[in-house]
């Protein structure tokens, strides 16, 4: 491992003051993809500026009946917290789906959004990758792509020597509920704190695969923000995996029936970020949630889709999965719905 | 780099100088001299590495000691007290839950914070009701250990000897939570 100096320094604004000011330094929250990156040389810090004790560990009651969650929270108090299972079940439904209970126990609500990619080409540092190393392509075309992405990418089976080739997935099942849940994030900068929506959090590949966010180098993630759920909402998350436990999400869906005639809808295990499907939103405003109605305007959200080939048979499965999986989710939540 | 930190592992001040890059497991095997946990994988997948840190079951290989500067630390090794064996250390015994025995510290680790979760009333994502407490159920124990992992295939003996370590420690479910 490329020794790296620790600081922790006294609060975040000094933190933030700390990671800017060094182009070499990172933020470590609970570590548990840092530090592996760290083994693997993936991350290579000059820095490493441990914030895991700066911000708040508190889960807090907004004034408009949200609830504000500390960057510090950890994914298990976050999923074992009563107001998140009883009012957000698609949040605690998908922290409890992820990772192992020591990782939950460790895993925080600030760094679990920025865990990067398990694109396998991504953590070999023997293979090109343009978000590990800008510019060197992408080894993940024409490769094993079981996990890999359909939507958002540059097409079916894009260049692989262009610098702007990445078909990787975002691997978190949190970012997905929060998507969903249209949660909002307090960013602290340099220059002061912003807000960011986050579906808006997350990027997709474009120009510069390397960058998973719209984080500016320095920016903290201090807290995230859900809106309230109107008495009556109800929501859920379903994953689909290779194992039935400890697996990432090959796709999952994240569903939310605010109850006033809309449907929120985000899928994990499609794209480098989590995937909103606004068209399909559009199309069910206002519709009877049948099997029919949902089958179809997946049918349209998917369109687009760009399925990828590969040496382990492609993803092409994934979607007639990830439609019957939405298909699958929004039933369950109209059958609880029903007296 | 070095950094100069104090830890509290298995009831024992230490302090010791540790560079960086050192993790939370690599401290306690190679400087402290406990080989309780495991080095498995050192990727955080196998769960041999458990301790429990600050109270809670946790990946000692995906812990800097840097960054853990004062916590408190419990291996499988400080488990016991005055010679009596740990519930859970002797359900492993009676259930036969173990053979070669390496990844047993970490799997008795972890099952020790699977009894906390579970008396605090956390639920697991096979959990039927979000709203109510869990029971130790079989599918509830085979999800919340499924970060450790068993080469021998032990399970079919590990699930049984975390339900009685479970069921000797009172009830099971809700009286924290």
């Amino acid at each position: 491992m490329k020794p790296f100096a620790y600081a922790r320094p006294a609060d975040v604004a000094e933190a933030v003051r700390s990671v800017a000011a060094e182009p070499g330094a990172v933020f470590l929250g609970g570590g548990t993809n840092l530090v592996d990156h760290l083994k693997l040389g993936v991350a290579r810090p000059d820095l490493v500026v441990d914030v895991r004790t700066l911000t708040s560990r508190e889960v807090l009651d907004l004034e408009d009946g949200g609830l504000r969650i500390g960057a510090a929270v950890t994914n298990s108090g976050l999923a074992a917290d009563r107001r998140v299972r009883e009012r957000y079940p698609v949040l605690a439904q998908a922290l409890l789906s992820g990772a192992t209970g020591q990782l939950r126990n460790q895993a925080t609500t600030g760094g679990n959004p920025l865990q990067r990619t398990r694109c396998v080409y991504f953590s070999d540092v023997s293979t090109a990758c343009n978000k590990r190393q800008p510019g060197s392509g992408c080894t993940a075309v024409g490769g094993s792509t079981r996990n890999h992405a359909i939507l958002g990418t540059p097409g079916v089976l894009p260049d692989p020597t262009a610098p702007e080739t990445c078909i990787a997935t975002h691997p978190s099942d949190m970012a997905v509920a929060l998507a969903a849940l249209d949660a909002v994030v307090h960013v602290q900068g340099p220059a002061g704190e912003r807000l960011v929506p986050f579906a808006d959090l997350h990027r997709l590949p474009g120009e510069d695969p390397s960058r998973d966010t719209v984080l500016e180098h320095g920016e903290l993630i201090t807290a995230i923000d859900l809106p309230p759920m109107p008495p009556g909402a109800r929501s859920a998350y379903r994953k689909v995996r290779d194992r039935a436990s400890y697996a990432f999400a090959l796709v999952s869906v994240a569903a939310v029936l605010p109850g006033d005639g809309g449907i929120r809808l985000a899928l994990g295990g499609v794209a480098h970020r989590p995937w909103r499907a606004r068209r399909a939103e559009e199309i069910l405003r206002g519709a009877e949630l049948t099997e029919h109605a949902v089958r179809a305007a997946m049918e349209a959200e998917l369109v687009v889709a760009q399925p990828q080939p590969g040496v382990d048979g492609g993803n092409g499965f994934k979607i007639p999965l990830v439609s019957r999986t939405v298909v699958a989710t929004v039933r369950d939540l109209a059958l609880e719905a029903r007296p | 780099m070095d950094a100069e930190i104090s830890l509290t592992v298995d009831g024992v001040p230490r302090r010791l100088t540790v560079d960086t890059r050192t993790t939370l497991l690599d401290a306690l095997r190679e400087r402290l001299g406990n080989p309780s946990p495991k080095k498995g994988c050192d990727h955080g997948q196998c769960g041999a590495c458990t301790v429990l840190l600050d109270g809670d079951r946790a990946l000692s290989c995906l812990a800097l000691a840097v960054a853990h500067d004062g916590a408190e630390i419990t291996t499988a090794d400080g488990l016991a007290h005055d010679g009596e064996l740990h519930p859970v250390q002797q359900a492993f015994i009676d259930r036969d839950a173990f053979q070669c025995g390496y990844c047993t510290p970490g799997q008795i680790c972890s099952a020790v914070g699977v009894l906390d979760e579970v008396r605090r009333g956390w639920p697991s994502s096979v959990t039927p009701d979000l709203g109510a407490d869990p029971e130790l159920s079989h599918a509830e124990v085979a999800e919340r250990m499924s970060g450790n992992l068993c080469r021998c295939a032990a399970y079919v003996n590990i699930v049984p000897a975390v339900q009685q370590a479970g069921a000797a420690g009172g009830p099971a479910a809700g009286s924290a939570s």
